[in-house]
């Protein structure tokens, strides 16, 4: 396989790696609000305590990856997209500090604060990945220098907003089945409704930005022409998006944890299938576009990081099962809790 | 008004990184210190290692959880501000990060969390095991980013190529790259100043604790510990410091030139402990060395010639005032570390530490100090480099991002600046709570009203010694 084919695979197994883990807790953060008390909220958070750390190294492993893999498109997107890349990492860090501070203190107000920022923060995070897809679907003004030539609000485009609410709604299904297998009781009854809830939700965004992207980007379908295998993706994500409510009616929290996963990946492929040889589509002038041929890095460099990445991944993987399999099971608030 | 973007991404750069760099070195001291404490009671069966690996371990895990937090922002900088740099350097400095992130950062979050959510849930032995791989995972961290940054230094390994008709830095030899001349020098100074920043954090919380008589046999284990571990590092950085300045003199002349603030090119340079660089005349005024020390250090020979600024071009010059001073600071605040450090440890060997009240404010405020020779040595090391982003190859003026406009990067500026002011401040809280409360057994935070914080940052001050012990008498 073209090395550089081999690395946007890798990227998109990455990107992958990180929507399928941080997604749950971003989900888990969208929701917190809907918590009724104290408690419930630290169940909430105990829940993802011990791993969103870990899955967040997934988001900071791609943008490393990207950078080495493909300099120039890792320039042009993250100066292009300034402005939106900065309320991304203010969203990050409030996320990541509201966790670590919130359980500190018992005044009111001050958990009250990083409830908010918390849930906050998890949205706009969401809500701007699923823009940046978005956007990327679209194409964006990239002119012969390579160079972004738009500007913050060039971004929020309809369509990228679309695809913005249908992440956010992916991630709240996403958590809200992840909570499913972590709570009990009266908590966990009202998570199963905001699971159908979050599912029907989900369900109409995700069929209406179908339509919207078979007619507004038409691009989307050129590659499944030279290889109809590709529609083995699209078989892969409607059956687990199907599967998802059939588990969830059998009582199998794990099986539909599974299933969301899955669903999350082949959308992943079905992106990157769509966007294939484009890393950053041009829509000034198709030819100004940055592909996996003219953005990438050299053919030793992408070797190298074929080695770094064979030798890396399976430790990576191993310790990822340890860390889950360590922390299974429902959440017990305990001394060591948030 | 003009904005320059150069300059106002290099405040941002400065910015976040200098904020950044209060944790990471904390991280990777704590947690050698962590691995030793948890080993001692492996190995002696004695609960009050325990209890103290417990306590260092919650303080840990806040001070990780900002280095996380703030380190997803420099990861993401090179692109946002810096992506004609990013372009140049992508093929070398992106595997480096990439890197980082595959062996270090999944080691060390991934089992932090079981160091601090897991006591109940795992064997001992399991637990040791993490402690070992979270200190590993930090150390590793240390490793790539060095190795990228000293690149940057040092760049080998590499050859210019043209690629969408930009020049750009690809790699030609993997393992040149890793060990270019200055990467393992420069590892060595900051992992050791890294331990020493665990060291003298650890000793000032203890020798707190000492001076306000909590915690008994645990407050002066842990002291006992930090003082020996915090010696060997303070001792062994200026020689290593030393020897990396000949690394530094070698291929970096013009940046010695201006730490040590030699104008002109001269045999039986000196070696000077204080001066005024004056740029204007060319000279450095009312300075006060030994000389021939710097032709010694350097050549191994007072006679030979040591290379000045004036071998350079007015444009290849780092700015000397600023070198001079941060080098030397540093180098000051080095060396009166070593001599707390020594003391105190010749004061333990005698058994007079734990009561000798001027040592023990003393090394309460020693952690201010490790703090800033942290961020000063890693200023020194940066602002040297100008006015070059790769030494020789790339300018800090060319590397900047050329779609980002100048009142785009002023809007993060602020954000940043509010967001880390009010951080640091909660951080601070936070820790300064967490020292009251101590180590788990203990429940007499309330009694004390004036926090270790309070403490350390009055015994810093030049007057803070004597402030401090009208205080307490008051």
């Amino acid at each position: 396989m073209d090395l550089r084919a081999l690395w946007f695979v890798l990227l998109g197994v990455l990107l992958a790696g990180y929507a399928i883990l941080d997604g749950f807790d971003l989900g888990v953060g969208i929701l917190h609000l809907g918590a009724r008390n104290d408690e419930e909220r630290r169940v909430f958070l105990n829940s993802i305590g011990p791993l969103w750390d870990g899955n967040e190294v997934w988001l900071v492993t791609f943008g490393g990856a990207l950078f080495a893999a493909f300099p120039d498109a890792y320039a042009t997107a993250f100066s292009g997209f300034y402005l939106a890349f900065m309320v991304l990492l203010f969203a990050l860090i409030f996320r990541a500090v509201s966790m670590e501070f919130r359980s500190k203190r018992e005044w009111r107000w001050w958990r009250r604060g990083w409830d908010v920022s918390f849930s906050a923060a998890s949205f706009v995070a969401a809500l701007l990945f699923g823009v940046a897809v978005g956007d990327s679907m679209l194409g964006i003004p990239i002119g012969a220098n390579h160079e972004y030539a738009g500007g913050f609000f060039d971004l929020l485009r309809p369509y990228a907003l679309l695809v913005g609410a249908l992440n956010v709604s992916l991630f709240a299904l996403h958590g809200a089945i992840y909570l499913n297998m972590k709570t009990k009781g009266e908590l966990q009854r009202r998570v199963r409704r905001w699971m159908w809830h979050a599912f029907g939700i989900f369900l109409t965004l995700y069929l209406f930005t179908t339509i919207v992207t078979l007619a507004k980007v038409p691009r989307a379908l050129g590659n499944f022409q030279q290889m109809p295998w590709l529609w083995a993706l699209v078989a892969v994500n409607i059956l687990a998006l199907t599967n998802i409510p059939r588990s969830l009616f059998l009582r199998r929290p794990g099986q539909a944890f599974a299933s969301s996963a899955a669903a999350i990946a082949a959308l992943i492929a079905l992106f990157g299938a769509a966007l294939y040889p484009n890393l950053i589509a041009s829509s000034l002038n198709p030819a100004w576009s940055l592909t996996v041929n003219n953005a990438s890095s050299s053919a030793k460099t992408l070797k190298i990081m074929a080695v770094i990445a064979a030798c890396g991944m399976p430790f990576v993987l191993s310790y990822t099962a340890v860390i889950y399999w360590v922390f299974r099971g429902k959440v017990e608030l305990g001394k060591f809790s948030y | 008004m003009h904005l320059n973007v150069v300059a106002l991404s290099r405040l941002q750069f400065a910015l976040t990184i200098m904020f950044h760099y209060l944790f990471p070195p904390l991280s990777i001291g704590l947690g050698a210190l962590m691995v030793i404490m948890e080993g001692a009671y492996h190995w002696t069966g004695d609960k009050e290692w325990e209890t103290l690996a417990r306590f260092w371990t919650k303080i840990f895990a806040v001070n990780f959880a900002m280095g996380v937090a703030s380190g997803i922002v420099m990861e993401f900088e090179f692109g946002t501000n810096w992506a004609t740099y990013s372009r140049f350097v992508g093929d070398i400095f992106g595997s480096a990060l990439a890197a980082e992130g595959i062996f270090a950062f999944f080691l060390e979050s991934g089992f932090l969390s079981v160091l601090v959510f897991g006591w109940d849930r795992v064997s001992k032995r399991m637990h040791f095991v993490s402690t070992c791989l979270v200190a590993l995972g930090a150390l590793f961290s240390a490793v790539w980013i060095i190795v990228a940054n000293s690149w940057q230094q040092t760049p080998a390994g590499y050859v210019l190529v043209t690629h969408n008709g930009m020049t750009r830095a690809e790699v030609a030899n993997f393992w040149a790259v890793v060990f270019n001349p200055s990467s393992m020098q420069r590892l060595v100074h900051t992992v050791l100043g890294a331990y020493m920043m665990g060291a003298a954090f650890v000793a000032s919380v203890s020798a707190y604790y000492v001076l306000k008589g909590r915690h008994g046999s645990l407050a002066r284990k842990s002291l006992a510990l930090s003082v020996i571990f915090g010696a060997i590092a303070a001792f062994a950085l200026p020689i290593s410091g030393d020897s990396q300045a000949r690394e530094v003199a070698r291929y970096q002349p013009a940046k010695l030139a201006a730490f040590e603030g030699l104008y002109k090119t001269t045999a039986d340079a000196p070696l000077t402990l204080f001066g005024i660089p004056d740029d204007a005349r060319q000279e450095l005024r009312a300075a006060v060395g030994v000389p021939g020390l710097l032709s010694f250090l350097v050549h191994g020979r007072t006679s030979a010639a040591v290379t000045g600024l004036d071998a350079f071009a007015p444009d290849d010059r780092p700015p000397t005032v600023a070198c001079y001073i941060l080098f030397h600071a540093m180098v000051i605040m080095g060396l009166a570390l070593a001599a707390l450090f020594g003391f105190s440890l010749w004061r333990l060997r005698g058994g007079k530490l734990y009561e000798d009240k001027l040592l023990l404010k003393g090394l309460i405020g020693s952690v201010v100090a490790t703090m800033l020779a942290n961020e000063i040595g890693w200023c020194a090391a940066e602002v040297g480099r100008q006015p070059w982003i790769v030494y020789g190859l790339l300018r800090t003026k060319d590397a900047v991002s050329r779609a980002v406009p100048a009142q785009d990067v002023l809007i993060s500026i602020v954000l940043f600046s509010i967001i880390y002011v009010m951080l640091a401040a909660i951080w601070l809280y936070i820790l300064d709570e967490k020292i009251r409360h101590g180590p788990d057994e203990a429940t007499e935070a309330e009694e004390h009203p004036h926090g270790w914080i309070e403490a350390a940052a009055r015994l810093a001050s030049p007057a803070g010694g004597s402030m401090a012990e009208g205080e307490d008498r008051a």
